[in-house]
């Protein structure tokens, strides 16, 4: 062990959430940390490079990743802590362990937020293994992070958002996309990201899944069928792409291991991602002094996840004693916000989803 | 393949070029990125294969949480190629099952 850390409140995960949890914390005057496994910090907005939806003051029209930037200025400008290349490997009691640079140590908080965020779903098929095949999130890591293309001929798996943005990205990244091939008989994503693809050639296929994956040592053909009402392929629908890179987009599942070590209880929740840590209106798990923001809290959206930071950064701030009325407020006003951005055909299902969790945490302290 | 142009994000950025040697052979790299992207860029896909049945395995998540693209590199096995940035004159090996520490050789 190289040592013992300290500080007022830690937080796990540089994203969105985490970042706008550490400069909530910050403002009132308590010792923030940030620990990130990545080089820079911004999570998923590093790789964003379309612009976000939302509102003006949830950065909207601006491209993710200068997002990440402007939050990451903020934070250094306000004198928050950022250790980038920093992970968390687990967390005992109030105290996170921590390997950074081939270092191990540990950092003890008077209150901990958790943002980690989430990972992405696989979809298991025949040949699902060969190199070639992908999260579609690592097909975007490697385009607009690194400059990569892992192959030129794609097919995508998922027309939700991140399938049909992936899409987009492939083609601006100069691959060769040949469809999207979703199960579902709508595609899930937004209009105006569907729309974009299928004005730039690309068609999505949906009732359809892929059956199977073939190659030598690495992917080279992929066979998709049409789905009947039961979801069965229906036979003689069969068709093979030859491709070099099949990228699956199926969906986002909170990455709560830490919450699980810690003891949190969690309840079950599809809409949200899966098993979700339970947490009060302030973003508390069961655990005292243990806070969550963002997609390891149900997978939403970066505005969302902002709000939830600000709300879970201004509670840890409180719990750590640097409590106040005008803290108080603040607090209201961010969840009047997460309310609004609740809302509509896409929001509601959402809002329903997390006040089931909150009243799970309601059960659980009321049993207490 | 290489992003040497991007609609968004412009020209690739000006990087000092290191060398690293993958099975023997020398390839070029841009400092500081994964060995994966180096690999991917040098059309190198297959970076190990099974314990069991010698499967091949590339890059799957590409953040270092599935493990599938993991290889021998200065002799140490199951290093997570994606998130493992390049050092010049490193040398990495495609990783046959679960490896052998330097100790096994
Ligand atoms: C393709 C795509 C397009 C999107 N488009 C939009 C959009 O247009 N509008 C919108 O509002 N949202 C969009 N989103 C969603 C948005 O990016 C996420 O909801 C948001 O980033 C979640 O923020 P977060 O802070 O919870 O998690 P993340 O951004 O995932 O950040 C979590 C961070 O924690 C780190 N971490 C995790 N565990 C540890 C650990 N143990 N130790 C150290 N570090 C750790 C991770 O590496 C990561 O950096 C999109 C997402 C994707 C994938
Ligand atoms: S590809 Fe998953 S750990 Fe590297």
């Amino acid at each position: 062990m190289a040592g013992a850390e300290v500080t007022d409140i830690a937080v796990v995960g540089g994203g969105p959430a985490g970042l706008s949890a550490a400069l909530a914390a910050r403002q009132t005057g308590a010792e923030v940390v940030v620990v990130d496994e990545n080089s820079a910090p911004g999570g998923q907005l590093r790789k964003q490079i379309h612009k976000f939806f939302g509102s003006k003051e949830h950065h909207a029209g601006q491209r993710g990743f200068r997002i990440a930037e402007e939050l990451a200025a903020a934070c250094r400008d306000r004198g928050v802590e950022l250790w980038t290349d920093a992970l968390a490997y687990g967390i005992f009691d109030h105290t996170l362990g921590i390997v950074r640079r081939g270092t191990a140590f540990t950092l003890t908080a008077r209150a901990i937020v958790l943002a980690t965020g989430a990972s992405e779903n696989a979809l298991a098929f025949p040949g699902w293994t060969l190199p070639g095949v992908m999260g579609a999130g690592a097909a975007q890591t490697f385009i607009n992070l690194h400059r990569v293309l892992p192959g030129r001929r794609v097919l995508m798996v998922g027309a939700g958002n991140v399938g049909l943005i992936v899409s987009y990205q492939l083609l601006q990244a100069g691959a060769e996309v040949l469809g999207v091939v979703e199960a579902a008989p709508r595609i899930g994503g937004y209009a105006v990201h569907a729309a974009k693809i299928r004005r730039a050639g690309v068609p999505i296929w949906t009732r359809h899944t892929v059956l199977r994956a073939d190659g030598r040592g690495q992917l080279e053909e992929v066979t998709i069928a049409a789905l009947d009402e039961n979801g069965r392929p229906i036979p003689g629908s069969e068709r093979a792409f030859a491709v070099d890179m099949l990228c699956l987009a199926v969906g986002l599942t909170p990455l709560t291991e830490l919450a699980w070590q810690a003891g949190c209880r969690f309840e079950y929740s599809a809409l949200l991602g899966g098993h979700v840590p339970l947490h009060s209106e302030d973003m508390e798990t069961t655990v005292p002094g243990l806070f969550v923001a963002g997609d390891v809290a149900g997978v939403e959206e970066a505005s969302t996840a902002l709000e939830e930071g600000r709300l879970a950064g201004l509670a840890a701030a409180a719990y750590a004693g640097h409590g106040s009325p005008a803290l108080e407020k603040e607090k209201a006003a961010a969840r009047e916000r997460l309310l609004a951005l609740r809302s509509g055909p896409f929001g509601s299902g959402r809002r329903h989803a997390y006040e089931e969790i909150v009243r799970g945490w309601l059960r659980w302290s009321g049993a207490r | 393949m290489r992003i040497e142009e991007h609609p968004i994000l412009g020209s690739l950025p000006k990087a000092q070029t290191v060398w690293i040697e993958v099975d023997g052979k020398r390839i070029p790299a841009r400092a500081g990125e994964p060995i994966a992207a180096a690999l991917l860029a040098a059309g190198i896909r297959v970076f190990r294969t099974t314990h069991r049945r010698g499967e091949p395995r590339g890059l799957f998540c590409g953040v270092g949480r599935c493990t599938d693209c993991v290889m021998t590199v200065d002799g140490v096995p199951n290093v997570r190629t994606c998130v493992t940035p390049v050092r010049d004159g490193m040398k990495i090996e495609t990783q046959r099952g679960l490896g052998r520490w330097p100790e096994q050789k």
